[in-house]
Order: C-alpha cells, then sequence, then structure tokens
C-alpha cells in the first residue's frame, strides 16, 4: 500500500458518520476494506467488526488481537426547544471548539444544522469572559419547530461535518475522526502487508466500538476473543505550540510506541527490535498510568492479555481539525505487520515467566 | 526480618520484577516449607502461590500487592535533567530535596527544584507543582543521561529501612511490602488451611493485577492484606487518626473500591476478640484497595481487608510498629484455625 | 401499589446491609417464581423459566445512607457517606440505624455553609457515652415516611424502591406461559458503583438485560436541561454516563410501548448510571436497555414519583416480559 492509497481510505472512512453506539457506517466500510485479507468477517453484538485470519501455525498457534476503534465523538439530541435542539456530549467534546460549526442531526432524515450561541453583543463583559459550555450551545436546523419536532427526537445521534483536507503537498492531512480512522487504516496496511508475509500466529482485526465513551467495545471484544496478546492501534498528541515537550510526538518521525504499566515489556521490547530490524523510524511514549486507548481493557480481561500500544501522533485531537502526517499511518501499519510476523510460541510462553 | 529486604527494594507499579524475584527466593530458599508451595506467574507479573494446609476449607485467597508509588521518566531535556510524572497517587509536596534510584541501573538522582533565593515572593508562597520538579542524575546533556536513563524508565524512592525509637521502624514501600511480608510469613509456617496468596502488581494504578488474580484463582473468600493510612500525629483530632500504631491490625467495613463482607468483617472481629488478639477499626472510609477488584471478580467473591497502619505512607520515609506486623499474622492465623466458615 | 411502595420505601436497606428488604420481597414473590435465591453479593435473584432468550431484568435494592467511623467518649458519632448523599441534605435530618435506634445528623459551629463537610458533620444517637449497641461501621438510612402528597408519592429511598415496585407488581401479573426466560434480579451495591448487578450478570449469563430505576427529570424550577417530566410517563433510556442503550432493546421498548398505548418519554440522563452499564459489559457483551421511572429530587430524603408514571412502568415492562425479543 502507498501514501495515495491510505489518504483515499481516510478521505472514506472519516467521511462515515460513527459516532460511540451507532458504529454501522464505519464498520461496513471497515469490513470492506479488510475483507481480501481475512478468511472470517463479522460484527458483535456490541457493534465490534471482527475480520480472522489464520496463519500458518494453524489452529494451535499464539493468537493476536489487533484493535483499531471505529467510534468517533460527537453529540446527541436532548431537548427541543422552540424549534432549536439542545445536544448531550457523546466522548470527549470541548465545547469551546464548537461554536459555528457545522453538523448533521440522524433524525428521521439527515439535517443539516450549525452549533450558535448567544452573539456575544448580547452578552455583559463578564459572561463573554467565560469558556461555553455546552448548555449555552444550541444547534440551528433553519426549520420552524414543528418541522424539527417531525423530524428529530431525543436520543437522535448528532455529527460534526468536516471533509478531510491534505496539506503540505499532500503528506499531512487534516479534518474530523481521524482519531481512530487513522488507526484503522493502519490496520489495514497491517492486513495488506501480511499478504507477502508469512506469519505463524492467528490473527483477529478488530474495529472496536464506544471508545469514546470508555473503551466499551474493547471490554467486550477481548473476553469473548480471549486472545493470547494483542495490539492496540490509536492516536496520541502530536507536538504543537502549547503542547509540552513530554505530552507530544513529532509529526512525520513514526509510529509511537507506549511504555509503562499498560504494556508487556518483552513485547515492548520485541516491537522496537523489530523496527530496528525493519529500519523503521519509532517515537516513544511513557505512559505512568492506564492508558486512555483500549489497551487498559484488554489487559485486565480474564486472566490478563499482554499486548502493546502503537499510536500515531495527531494533533488537535477531539476536534474538527485533527491533523497528522500520512507516512505515520503506513509505517504504523508496517510495523504492525513486521511485529505480527515475529510472533512464535517460544513469545508467547516467554510471556509468563518475566 | 523479611520487611526489610522486602521494603528497600524498588518495584513502582509496573516494574515489581525485583520484589517479585525476592519473594520467590524466600519461598523456595532455606526456610522452605515442606510440602514445597506451588509457585507460578501470569502475563502481567503476579506470582501466585498455593499453599497446602492440613485441612482443604473453602477456597481462600490471600492478597498483597508488591508494586509501590513512584516516578516515570518522559523526557530529557536538553541540559541533561529528567521530567518526571508520578506513578500512582503522590503528593508532589514530598517530593522536593529527595534522593531516587533511576532505570534499571539503579542510577541515583536527586529531585531538584529553584532554589529560594531565586524565587519571588510569590512563588515561595505556592507549593511546588510537578511541572516545576525535576530528577537531576549529574549529566551534563542529554547525550550523557541517554546512557544511563531512557524516557519510560522508573525511579523509586532510595530508602533504606532503619529501626527507630522502642519497636518502630522507618523506611519506604510499606504499603504494601507489610502485606507482603505478612504473607510470606503465613506461607512458610504451618497452615491449618490450604490457601491461595496472589502478590498482585499495579495496585497504586487501579488494581489491576488483583483483578486478574482473582478471576484466575476463583475464590470463594478472600483477604486483602494491606498497609493503610494512620494519623496519630499531632493536628489531627482523635476523631479522624483513621487507625493507630501499637493498636494492632486494622479492619476495615469499607473504602472506596468495596464493602466489607458484612459476615466476614463480623467473624474477623469474634476471632480477635475471642483470642484476645489485639485489632481496631480503619476507620475511614476514603482510600482505594486490590479489595475493590476481588470482591466483584465473575460472580462475586465475600472480601475483607486486614490492614498494618503505616504513618506517611506513599512517601519515601513511612514509619511502622513491628507489633502490629505481628499482630496481624496472629490474627489471620487465628481466622484460619476458627475454620472460617461463612 | 401505593402500600407495597410505602412498605418497601419505609424498609432498611443501604449499600451493604441489604437483606430485609430482600426478605420483604421475597414474601411479595415467594409464589410467582421458579427459582428464588441470594447469591455471594446478596442479590436476590428470582427465575420464570422458560425458553430462551434468557433477559435479566434488574432493579436496586440498596438505598443511599452512612456509615459510623468513629464514636467519641460522649457518644457521638462521625459518619462517611455511602453512596451519593450530600452533607448539606444531612443537617437537621434524622437516621436510623439497623436495630431501629433513630438519631439526628448536625454540624459543629461553622461560619458559612461553605464549611459543611464530612468532617463537620456528627450524629446524635442520644446516648450519653459509647453504648454497646452502637459500633464502629454500623450503617444508616434517613428516616423518613411515606407520604401521599396530593397523589403523588414522596419518600425516601424511591430510588430504587419505586423500581423494585414494579419488577413486583409486573411479576406478580406474568401468565403463566411466558415466551422467554426472565431472570428478576433485585441487586445490591449500585449506589456505590453497580456493584451487585455486575456480578449477578457474570453469574446469570443473559442474552438480553433491562435495568429499571428511578431517572431525574427537567421539569421543576430553573432544572438542568433534561427532556424528562414528571407525569408524563415511563421514561425509556438513551444514555447516560455508564450505557448508550442497544438499539434493539430500545426500539423494541419503543414500539412496544406504541403498540399498547402506553405513555413513555426518550431520556438522556447527563451525570448517572444505572445496573445497564455494567449489564452490558458482561462477559462478551449483553444488549440492554433501561426502563426509567421520572423522580424529582433524587438522593434527598423526599424523593417524588407520580403513581401514573409507576402504572405505565409495570405495564411497559409487563408487556416487555411477554413480547417476543429477538433470538
Amino acid at each position: 500500500m502507498d501514501k495515495e492509497q491510505v489518504k483515499d481510505m481516510l478521505e472514506i472512512l472519516t467521511g462515515a458518520v460513527g459516532v460511540s453506539g451507532d458504529e454501522r457506517e464505519p464498520a461496513e466500510i471497515t469490513a470492506g476494506y479488510l475483507e481480501p485479507y481475512v478468511t472470517r468477517l463479522h460484527r458483535d453484538s456490541f457493534g465490534n467488526v471482527i475480520g480472522f485470519k489464520e496463519g500458518t501455525g494453524g489452529p494451535g498457534a499464539p493468537s493476536l488481537l489487533v484493535a483499531a476503534h471505529i467510534d468517533e465523538i460527537g453529540a446527541m439530541v436532548s431537548r427541543l426547544e422552540k424549534g432549536f435542539v439542545r445536544f448531550s456530549a457523546v466522548g470527549g467534546l470541548d465545547p469551546r471548539t464548537l461554536l459555528g460549526q457545522a453538523v448533521e442531526i440522524h433524525g428521521r432524515r439527515r439535517c443539516r444544522g450549525v452549533i450558535g450561541a448567544t452573539p456575544p453583543h448580547l452578552l455583559t463583559e463578564k459572561e463573554r469572559k467565560k469558556e461555553l459550555r455546552i448548555e449555552d450551545l444550541f444547534i440551528d436546523l433553519g426549520m420552524d419547530p414543528e418541522g424539527v419536532e417531525a423530524q428529530i427526537r431525543v436520543g437522535d445521534y448528532i455529527s460534526l461535518v468536516r471533509p478531510l483536507l491534505t496539506m503540505a503537498g499532500g503528506n499531512i492531512a487534516s479534518g474530523k475522526a481521524l482519531d481512530n480512522r487513522a488507526g484503522v487504516v493502519a490496520m489495514i496496511v497491517c492486513a495488506a502487508e501480511l499478504v507477502d508475509i508469512r506469519h505463524f500466529c492467528r490473527i483477529y482485526f478488530v474495529g472496536t466500538a464506544q471508545e469514546e465513551v470508555g473503551v466499551r467495545g474493547a471490554i467486550v471484544a477481548s473476553y469473548g476473543l480471549s486472545p493470547d496478546l494483542a495490539v492496540a492501534i490509536d492516536v496520541t498528541h502530536g507536538l504543537s505550540p502549547g503542547v509540552a515537550e513530554e505530552d507530544g510526538f513529532g509529526l512525520g518521525e513514526g509510529p509511537v510506541v507506549g511504555v509503562g504499566p499498560n504494556f508487556h515489556p518483552r513485547l515492548v521490547e520485541r516491537v522496537r527490535t523489530v523496527a530496528r530490524e525493519y529500519c523503521l523510524p519509532y517515537q516513544v511514549e511513557p505512559v505512568p498510568g492506564p492508558a486512555s486507548t483500549d489497551s487498559r481493557a484488554i489487559q485486565v480481561s480474564r486472566e490478563g492479555i499482554p499486548g502493546i500500544l502503537l499510536s500515531i501522533p495527531l494533533r488537535y485531537m477531539h476536534s474538527t481539525v485533527e491533523t497528522l502526517n500520512l507516512d505515520d499511518v503506513l509505517l504504523t501499519g508496517r510495523l504492525l505487520a513486521g511485529f505480527a510476523r515475529s510472533i512464535d510460541t517460544d513469545l508467547v510462553e516467554g510471556l509468563t515467566c518475566i | 526480618m523479611y520487611l526489610e529486604l522486602l521494603s528497600n527494594l524498588p518495584g513502582v507499579s509496573g516494574d515489581e520484577g525485583a520484589v517479585r524475584r525476592a519473594i520467590v527466593d524466600l519461598l523456595t530458599g532455606e526456610d522452605a516449607p515442606d510440602p514445597p508451595l506451588t509457585i507460578r506467574t501470569d502475563t502481567l507479573g503476579n506470582l501466585l502461590v498455593h499453599k497446602q494446609g492440613r485441612h482443604r476449607g473453602p477456597r481462600i485467597m490471600l492478597a498483597a500487592h508488591m508494586d509501590e508509588v513512584g516516578l516515570m521518566v518522559t523526557t530529557i531535556k536538553e541540559s541533561g535533567q529528567l521530567q518526571f510524572k508520578p506513578v500512582g497517587g503522590i503528593d508532589p509536596r514530598v517530593l522536593v530535596s529527595k534522593v531516587v534510584k533511576v532505570g534499571e541501573q539503579l542510577i541515583p538522582g536527586v529531585i531538584g527544584s529553584k532554589a529560594i533565593h531565586l524565587q519571588k515572593r510569590e512563588e515561595r508562597k505556592k507549593p511546588y507543582t510537578l511541572e516545576q520538579l525535576y530528577l537531576d542524575i549529574g549529566a551534563g546533556g542529554k547525550e550523557e543521561a541517554l546512557e544511563l536513563v531512557k524516557p519510560g524508565d522508573y525511579a523509586s524512592f532510595d530508602t533504606a529501612l532503619v529501626p527507630l525509637g522502642d519497636g518502630y521502624v522507618r523506611g519506604k514501600a510499606f504499603d504494601d511490602r507489610a502485606g507482603c511480608a505478612v504473607l510470606v510469613e503465613l506461607l512458610l509456617m504451618e497452615s491449618e488451611l490450604s490457601f491461595d496468596a496472589a502478590f498482585t502488581v499495579q495496585e497504586e494504578v487501579g488494581s489491576r493485577g488483583a483483578a486478574v488474580a482473582a478471576y484466575s484463582l476463583q475464590p470463594e473468600l478472600a483477604l486483602v492484606i494491606e498497609g493503610t493510612m494512620a494519623s496519630d500525629t499531632p493536628g489531627t483530632a482523635p476523631d479522624f487518626t483513621i487507625t493507630r500504631l501499637g493498636h494492632g491490625p486494622a479492619l476495615s467495613f469499607m473504602d472506596r473500591s468495596f464493602i466489607a463482607d458484612r459476615r466476614l468483617w463480623q467473624q474477623l472481629i469474634t476471632v480477635a476478640e475471642e483470642r484476645g488478639l489485639p485489632y481496631q477499626h480503619r476507620r475511614f472510609a476514603g482510600g482505594g484497595t486490590d479489595a475493590g477488584a476481588v470482591a466483584l471478580s465473575r460472580e462475586g467473591v465475600k472480601t475483607a481487608v486486614v490492614a498494618v497502619p503505616c504513618r506517611y505512607i506513599h512517601t519515601p520515609h513511612s514509619v511502622m510498629k513491628i507489633s502490629d506486623l505481628k499482630d496481624t499474622v496472629s490474627l489471620i492465623k487465628a481466622w484460619f484455625e476458627s475454620g472460617v466458615r461463612i | 401499589m401505593e402500600n407495597l411502595l410505602k412498605l418497601l420505601t419505609e424498609a432498611f436497606g443501604p449499600s451493604g446491609e441489604e437483606s430485609e428488604v430482600a426478605a420483604l420481597i421475597e414474601q411479595k414473590i415467594r409464589g410467582a417464581v421458579d427459582h428464588l435465591y441470594t447469591d455471594k453479593l446478596g442479590n436476590l435473584v428470582a427465575v420464570r423459566q422458560g425458553p430462551s432468550p434468557r433477559i435479566v431484568i434488574s432493579a436496586h435494592m440498596d438505598e443511599i445512607g452512612v456509615i459510623i467511623t468513629h464514636i467519641d467518649d460522649q457518644g457521638f458519632a462521625r459518619l462517611a457517606p455511602v453512596g451519593g448523599v450530600l452533607p448539606h441534605q444531612l443537617v437537621g435530618q434524622r437516621v436510623r440505624l439497623k436495630q431501629g435506634r433513630v438519631g439526628v445528623v448536625y454540624h459543629e459551629k461553622i461560619k458559612n455553609l461553605k464549611e459543611l463537610d464530612w468532617p463537620r458533620l456528627y450524629l446524635d444517637l442520644g446516648a450519653e457515652k459509647q453504648v454497646e449497641e452502637i459500633r464502629i461501621g454500623d450503617l444508616a438510612v434517613l428516616e423518613q415516611p411515606f407520604v401521599n402528597a396530593g397523589g403523588r408519592f414522596l419518600a425516601k429511598a424511591m430510588d430504587n424502591r419505586a423500581g423494585c415496585a414494579v419488577l413486583i407488581e409486573a411479576l406478580r401479573r406474568l401468565p403463566r406461559e411466558i415466551p422467554q426466560e426472565l431472570c428478576f434480579v433485585f441487586s445490591v451495591q449500585e449506589e456505590v458503583g453497580l456493584r451487585g448487578a455486575r456480578t449477578a450478570a457474570y453469574h446469570l449469563k443473559p442474552d438480553f438485560g433491562l435495568a429499571v430505576d428511578v431517572t431525574r427529570v427537567g421539569d421543576t424550577p430553573k432544572a438542568p436541561l433534561m427532556a424528562v417530566a414528571l407525569g408524563k410517563g415511563a421514561a425509556i433510556k438513551v444514555k447516560d454516563s455508564s450505557v448508550i442503550t442497544h438499539p434493539i432493546v430500545r426500539q423494541l421498548m419503543i414500539d412496544t410501548a406504541e403498540q399498547h398505548n402506553i405513555p413513555y418519554q426518550l431520556e438522556i440522563l447527563e451525570r448517572g448510571g444505572t445496573d445497564a452499564g455494567v449489564i452490558h459489559l458482561s462477559r462478551e457483551g449483553v444488549p440492554t436497555g433501561a426502563l426509567s421511572i421520572p423522580c424529582r429530587y433524587v438522593h434527598t430524603p423526599s424523593e417524588m414519583v407520580d403513581p401514573a408514571d409507576l402504572k405505565a412502568a409495570v405495564e411497559l415492562l409487563k408487556k416487555l416480559c411477554t413480547s417476543n425479543w429477538p433470538v
């Protein structure tokens, strides 16, 4: 796979709507992309999409779970108010980024709208200085109250609208839901790479649901599949003004490997060795507490599932201008493929003897 | 004393290897019991030990966590100093001008801050925040530092256990090496009942080890052995001391993570009173322990907490009384002898 | 319903000590179920056998309360909250211990109300010294009788004895033949973190889950923005902090309500959770919904519900029990 294909997939995947709890669109697209590379595909009752590929080791070989969440942050209609729509956040929305944002409400039909608030002219000096809260915002659909009530009801999903934009000669992409459609694309890149690479382990490629509301899809998927080891793919903070050096990672400098209590030290060592072997650049992110990714849930499933986290650096997380370097997505997929190839019985058996 | 050996070792959450190896050595060394213990580890690093007793009884799990709070190196500055983040709950005020050991090679380092002379009047009025502090390992620059340490390395307090006053000790990580020491003693002595001991990892970052250990052991009853807060110190009204040193093991009725199984809790009180063993209540409903994760494992586990009182937990220097450790061993032993029928 | 609710709400059942409530419920439903048992954590499980699928219907029986953390020489007790109790709601409030002893909570001398926090509160049980029958670790509940206030019901512990009552009433009205297996769980320790339902769901391995609990409303002066109102019917939950309800279950609930003309409203609860939060994440995932009873002043000594909503909830639950759930 090349950068152009990565961009095309991102364009289609970020154009899909998959607010936590209703991931049907991204699940279908992900399934479509995975289909040529896997032997079985299904969706579980929770909304996770699962592709399975047998390895050369057959049914007795160790199994690897690759998890990339397919959901995105968004909102839900909480109340209709004289033709305007009040809403409740789904996932970690930053209300300060929302004013003037184009949205769609998925009611009886899809309705376009824009997020508004009381104009600054009508606020007191003191009120203007306060940050916007969700309660201050509403959605304007340009319809009369009867029209709104006919189309929209409490609980309808609201998605943010932003077509993917490329910059800097096509290396940089910016848009919504790159957290974590970028991770999903890296997973697909890995699946594609593995067509020509023999791998011993059996692999479950899982697009997880409801990560943004508490890594919920990963909780049930890891219990259900009960793999021997796991890799979560997600995004991490890119370096930008105002982000401390210790919290941000350079765009274009390769995937970020998590180190810390959530990750198995032997597997971390293995992925670093693989990166050196294939001459792939990588960065290291110390994660001292529970990771804010699927890794957190997978590690403590059942009797414990050892794993690692690969992250793609991304600026302005949880906004509609999330920005990343396409090379990082590609490199993450390749590193993951190399890691999958390196898994054998010895590695897995050695994981308890630390 | 096992406590001295265990408490001196570094073992920040996620990096419990040294403590785990030391416990295995103790359990298989010259004091090893006969018949020998069955010992295994899991992928998170929990150490799971089966002890055969004179009688089978119900499936009992005794748990103590091996990890301690500490630091993790995040970045190395051009100047050679290290930035860090806490692992587990640490009050930043205790960190300034302390000594730590960093990374696998246990490189000594100090936690520095701006000299008081250079601080403006307003600065002096505020406690240090974590962002203002850094680790100094004496490296002249980033490259020199990278030869010794790397981002992601753990750092633990550099504290050696010393006796203090009359029957007291001072040291680090009594939360929960005290519990580990109790558990080691129980494993090495003859036991009335068979039980599983879990030396768990990652308690300080959310009882992650205990969750998988309990899932794997499937106990019917569980006792979590902790080192807990004592605030029998000046400035605390008697109503709020939580626990007191020298008054025996503390029993929790509840904390943030769990409510003690009322019958098991009552049974421990009854055993203590009937045998005339000292005990006290942990008079506080906050704080969390492995009990929360264990109690909610699978179909639920009747769980209680027995804790050794320690002053100044989560700092480089805690203080505890040795008699409390011994009394904790005695209470659990007596509980076994009572038959633990629930 | 009114009598049942009075009986249930006036019973003693703080998180961790629910046995009195469990005994009451057991009495009311014993003849109406095939199996009845209490599990390790104290959940009361009532099973109506039937063909698959198996549905777990959970209502928690615990209530918020306080626990004694210290008793001084004069007999004054210090308290910690059990569940989401706010200190200012306890000032001057009577509380009751399991053995029946009643006392009043008050505060030390304070300069302004902001200082009102747990360390400043104490419980006066009328004792002049430490006495045998009041011990550290004793739990207490708010002491407040059930009242019919102009047709609406006011009581402590309406959260969630109202839900328990709905389960009991629906259970007692079920036909002899039901198209699926129903496991009614009266769960423990919901108020301290959805604990009982979690282990019960693990044990029962259901195909579907349904939690019945109270929810907040947005129909009082300057209430937070919320579409649910008292008296407008049973609420079908869409989302709270613990769960996004499964579309299949949600749709089944909406369709059932519309088909039988049962008044309902859709609910989004900004902050708060129910047993559904843990049931839906049990094992490999359980499609789960939640049926809510609108309730004003949740977590105060006087929680208010409307009998019309209770009736709608019983009706909807009964119809759901006899509807065909998708296999």
